[in-house]
């Protein structure tokens, strides 16, 4: 009996010095090298993708939405509309609990859902119809509306940025324009906030106390049960070429998404496979400044759009080609509202009706500021392209390259094109941000008022969306979505320029990747 | 002696004040607000007044700088918009790595450099000498991230000894600390060795000519003995002096080799926050690296005192 | 008696040797001078050695090995045949045009650099030598400079500007400044002690006549001698700065610029960062060999020392 007990005390004190051998080798860390660098940490204070999959390792969300695009009950149990369609109640399931031990609440719920509500632009909308938030119970809550909605669920499971993360109610109170800093969650696992580097590394530990859905792992919904104990992300490991040479000697597991020119070289490297975890993958499109010359015109949008093809802008920036198809719509081709509408202008290369538009169009030569990202390997030979062909159609281009977050804040300024401003850039969507009239930024055509750079102006746009999001019938909405889809084509919003996957590569041994449109190291296995 | 050093320390004095305003010049003359450059073009227009209020930019401009010394003096470098955390702090965690990766460089260097640039002196004119002095000249010639792709194909990727890119902490273990360092210090070492090589080869031809090798020859001292004890210890200052300057060349080379074997250090995060524009980190950076500089110089000029019994202060 | 003998006639030999030497060293100017002046014609003559415009490219023409036949498309939409003697790019832009174009820039940037910082350089080392209440302020300011690592200046500085060519130079001359203004002050320090410089002091003639007719001309071997190490330096800072992405914008062809577009596929398609980093190298090494072939026939002086 005491000798046992010295013993314990013994073990104890060495793993307390760490000298315990067995522990930390029994340890199963997952080393990541993700897709960009994570900087910010607050999800709802950005949109970027990085920080939404922060979010999903360390908060849970209400609903989720599963491998095919279908919402499905994550932290909420059960849940009830009334027969006017105006009262939604909501209840959790049993269990949860925030990593400092506290249970999760609806007063949690109902605070974090406003936060969420003030910066997402869906959230925004979700909170013109809603009326009152209400806590009847700790374990629900009740959304009463002013009218019937269509997109309750839509938005409450919304797989990508902003996503309605469910953070304690004092995390949650922090006003929704400044970043949050403390960062505990109810998710399946635990961020270290000490470890964590800027640049150099990120660590989440498995939350040992979450408890998983009954169901399967798909997408954001389902069991997210937790197989490694550490999740390490190399933030410092930027260089394509070391990611490829460090995979292929095991120092690293997994590349979230390797340059497309790598893949051939990573194709033929031992120990190594490449999984596609997002089947919808990514669209491509080129965006107009709607409010200076040249692309002030319609007809002169639309000149572009005739020499754009896509497979030209395909082939250069993806080049392997079984990762790529074009694709006619403004909404992810696969999915329900996509549609051909309006789209015959960019169908086939026609360079010489593009020639032809542009002449009739009395442009006087004005050159177009196009913006060119260096550091995004993904979308930085877009503009490229786009300089090329518009050249071939008779633009005058001027090729501005700079950094992404250089482009990201020149963006967002109205001033003309000569004193700060730009007239065009290019970039890319994951498939959830832009499926729907509702989330599509690029379609919010309100002018200068509108949430996404560019400020088209067109009325009927926003006429034939406020539609959308009162009708229920799905047919009904589909035949909405391609009205939409041919009047933002006859505007001109913007160019879509074709759909590509952007596949991880991981080493043998590792498995279970869940689908999605992010990464999210759930489900995940390793040998 | 110790007035050497008091006079010698002083006079770092103006040089820190001067690279402190050039540094504080460097944003005041940019065409722009230095407010909004600083936060960051992401910023909110209160975060820009802030800083605005902060930094006292409604004042004149002596007193801008006043205020900007003074934070500096309490280790206030400024806030990192893209990093988010304070600059210092930031410089911090990034220290270990590159301090690293310098010293074993320099260590390299000197073992390697210093040994052939007496052998080449001692043997002037000869094949070794030639081929010195011909690897010295390609040494300054060839890029150093041309160099590190070489290398890493070669090492690492052919021959597999080494891990391609990372580092370690000393935390961690000595082994795989080191294992992480060779290829990166090797890369950086090639400019180093040409320099301290042709240094160390000059000195020492020069004090072979002196008078006071001929007497050690003549009294039938070991050849060893005369080029060690007499000769490349009479060269040892110009080849620290050397070392000194080369500091300057090692920063440049450390932003470039981090780069390229992802080691999170200070020139890494050089490279990164000019990508993101990040000017308070951008001049935390100058400045540290400009005072890495300047008291490596000092210590240079008093290792005079031990290095030359001729010195006396 | 007999070691006496024997390191007598070793300084013979030396004294012999270095004769030789010096004469090997003036076959570095030539060697150095052949090769620069190769490049400055390939330079020149671009358009009319088979390239193509070194912006167009063909994504049908993507990562082809040298040697391969593709296609070119013109601003006017047509279609042209072309062989890729050097490969191409991811692009399918014509590496051969690029490397060949991109003679150009790198050498404009070192010999505009070089030229920047020796004027600045010159002008400065004059007034510090000779006007002695200048001197200590000035003098601290360059030490002030000196302190901060070249890179870093340079990078910071184009951060600033948006990074073009005229900004690009003038950020990589800056750095320079002080070492040759250093060097400039200690020359005319010495040289207006001399008797000549003396005499003209005591006829009474003006302070800026005496530094041009006199200093001057007398400071310029080692001058030249140094603007070809900064020539080659700036040549290389300007590559690392393209390399790391903050320097000339990637659709301006440099070496840097096409080895970082290259380094992505390193290990497949070497020819990316191989023919860039050859002309880049041998550029610079034929700067410094002349420099070295330079500085032992023009200032055996400074010979000496390095």
């Amino acid at each position: 009996m005491i000798s046992f007990r010295k013993a314990a005390v013994l073990a104890a004190t060495l793993a307390a010095l760490g000298v315990a051998a067995g522990a930390p080798a029994a340890e199963k860390v997952l080393r990541v090298v993700p897709h960009s660098n994570l900087a910010v940490l607050d999800p709802i204070w950005t949109t970027a993708y990085i920080t939404r999959n922060h979010g999903y390792m360390i908060y849970d969300t209400l609903f989720g939405t599963d491998a095919s695009s279908h919402i499905k009950p994550q932290m909420v149990d059960t849940w009830q509309m009334s027969k006017d369609g105006k009262t939604w109640t909501f209840k959790l399931r049993k269990g949860l609990a925030f990593h400092d031990g506290a249970p999760v609440t609806s007063e949690d719920v109902v605070a974090s859902l406003k936060r969420w509500g003030a910066r997402d632009t869906m959230g925004q909308q979700l909170m013109t119809f809603v009326e009152a938030m209400e806590t009847p119970a700790p374990d629900t809550f009740v959304m009463k509306l002013k009218e019937p909605c269509g997109f309750v669920l839509e938005a409450l499971g919304k797989p990508s940025s902003n996503v309605p993360f469910i953070m304690p109610k004092r995390v949650a109170e922090t006003d929704p324009f400044k970043q949050i800093d403390d960062y505990t969650g109810s998710g399946p696992y635990i961020f270290e906030k000490d470890e964590f580097k800027p640049g150099d590394k990120a660590v989440y530990v498995k939350n040992t106390k979450y408890v998983p859905r009954k169901e399967p792992a798909s997408g954001t919904a389902g069991g997210k049960h937790v197989y490694v104990d550490r999740v390490e992300l190399n933030l410092a490991l930027r260089d394509p070429q070391a990611q490829v040479n460090a995979l292929a000697k095991g120092e690293v597991d997994i590349i979230e998404r390797p340059a497309f020119e790598s893949y051939a070289q990573l194709r033929q490297t031992k120990g190594v496979e490449i999984v596609n975890r997002d089947p919808l993958g990514f669209q491509y499109m080129c965006r107009f400044n709607a409010l200076w010359p040249p692309f002030d015109k319609p007809a002169i949008r639309r000149a572009a759009l005739a020499a754009f093809n896509q497979e030209a802008f395909l082939k250069a920036q993806v080049g392997v080609k079984e990762y790529y198809h074009s694709c006619p719509s403004m909404f992810t081709c696969n999915t329900p509202y996509a549609s051909a509408a309006g789209s015959d202008i960019m169908a086939k290369s026609n360079m010489k009706k593009a020639r032809e538009l542009l002449k009739a169009s009395g442009y006087d030569g004005t050159p177009v500021v196009l913006m060119k990202p260096t550091d995004l390997a993904a979308i930085q030979k877009l503009p490229d392209v786009a300089a090329q062909l518009m050249r071939q159609a008779g633009f005058k281009v001027d090729l501005q390259a700079m950094d992404w977050n250089t482009l990201v804040g020149r963006r967002a300024k109205k001033d003309p094109p000569a004193q700060g401003g730009w007239n065009m850039f290019c970039t890319a969507w994951v498939a959830p941000d832009i499926w729907s009239p509702l989330n599509n930024a690029a379609l919010d055509a309100k002018g200068e008022k509108a949430s996404w750079f560019g400020w088209p102006n067109d009325p009927k746009i926003e006429e034939l969306k406020a539609q959308f999001a009162r009708e229920l019938d799905l047919n009904k909405r589909k035949k909405l979505a391609a009205e939409i889809q041919a009047e933002a084509f006859a505007y001109g919003t913007h160019a879509p320029l074709g759909e590509y996957i952007n596949p991880v590569a991981v080493r043998k041994g590792v498995s279970g990747l869940v689908q999605g449109p992010g990464d999210f190291y759930w489900n995940v296995k390793k040998d | 002696m110790y007035p050497f050093i008091a006079r010698r320390l002083l006079a770092t004095i103006p040089v820190l004040v001067i690279v402190a305003v050039l540094v504080f010049l460097l944003l005041r003359l940019t065409p722009g607000d230095p407010a909004a450059i600083l936060a960051g073009d992401a910023a909110s227009r209160d975060q820009i007044t802030q800083i605005r209020v902060s930094l006292g930019l409604d004042k004149p401009i002596v007193v801008q700088f006043g205020i900007w010394v003074s934070h500096l003096l309490h280790g206030d470098l400024g806030e990192s918009f893209y990093f988010k955390i304070k600059v210092a702090d930031l410089i911090a965690q990034r220290l270990e790595p590159t301090l690293a990766l310098a010293t074993l460089t320099i260590l390299v260097a000197v073992l390697v450099a210093v040994p052939l640039g007496t052998l080449a002196a001692w043997r002037f004119g000869g094949w070794l000498d030639r081929a010195l002095m011909g690897f010295s000249v390609l040494g300054f010639s060839i890029p150093v991230f041309v160099l590190a792709y070489l290398l890493i194909w070669l090492v690492s990727l052919k021959l597999g000894w080494l891990p391609v890119q990372g580092y370690r902490r000393l935390a961690d273990g000595f082994w795989p600390f080191l294992r992480h360092l060779i290829l990166p210090s090797l890369t950086l070492s090639v400019i180093y060795i040409a320099l301290i090589a042709r240094v160390t080869r000059a000195s020492v031809v020069e004090a072979l000519g002196e008078d006071y090798i001929r007497t050690a020859r003549a009294k039938g001292l070991h050849e060893s003995r005369v080029l060690v004890a007499h000769a490349l210890a009479n060269a040892a200052v110009p080849i620290v002096t050397v070392i000194g300057i080369g500091v300057a060349l090692l920063i440049g080379g450390v932003v470039v080799t981090e780069s390229v074997y992802a080691i999170p250090g200070l020139g890494r995060l050089t490279v990164d926050a000019v990508l993101a524009r990040d000017f308070p980190t951008i001049q935390g950076v100058i400045l540290f690296f400009s005072l890495v500089y300047v008291v490596v110089n000092v210590l240079v000029d008093l290792s005079y005192v031990f290095l030359d019994p001729r010195i006396r202060y | 008696m007999d070691a006496e003998a024997l390191s007598v006639e070793a300084a013979d030999v030396r004294h012999h040797e270095s004769a030789w030497r010096r004469l090997r060293r003036s076959w570095s100017v030539r060697l150095g001078g052949a090769v620069l002046a190769l490049l400055v014609a390939t330079a020149l003559a671009a358009p009319w050695l088979g390239t193509v415009d070194p912006t167009l490219f063909d994504a049908d023409s993507r990562d082809l090995v040298p040697g391969s036949m593709g296609q070119i498309t013109t601003l006017e939409g047509d279609t042209i045949p072309h062989r890729f003697i050097m490969g191409s790019d991811s692009f399918g832009r014509d590496i051969y045009s690029r490397v060949i174009y991109g003679t150009r820039v790198s050498l404009s940037v070192g010999l505009l650099a070089a030229l920047l910082a020796l004027a600045f350089g010159v002008l400065a080392g004059l007034a510090a030598g000779y006007l002695r209440w200048l001197d200590g302020v000035l003098m601290r300011f360059m030490d002030g400079l000196m302190a901060i690592p070249a890179i870093l200046i340079a990078i910071a500085l184009v951060a600033l500007w948006r990074a073009s060519l005229p900004t690009v130079i003038v950020a990589i001359a800056i750095p320079e400044i002080p070492r040759v203004t250093r060097l400039v002050r200690s020359l005319v320090l010495s040289i207006r002690e001399e008797p000549y410089v003396e005499a003209a002091v005591s006829l009474g003639t003006p302070s800026w006549k005496i530094m041009f007719k006199h200093i001057l001309p007398n400071t310029m071997a080692p001058i030249i001698v140094q603007g070809t190490y900064i020539c080659a330096s700036a040549i290389l800072l300007e590559a690392i700065l393209s390399f790391l992405g903050v320097g000339l914008p990637p659709d301006i062809p440099t070496w840097g610029n096409i080895m970082a577009e290259g380094r992505v596929q390193f290990v497949e398609f070497p020819h990316n960062v191989f023919f860039p980093g050859l002309f880049l190298a041998v550029t610079v090494l034929a700067v410094n060999i002349l420099g070295d072939g330079l500085r032992d026939t023009l200032d055996p002086k400074m010979a000496r020392r390095l």
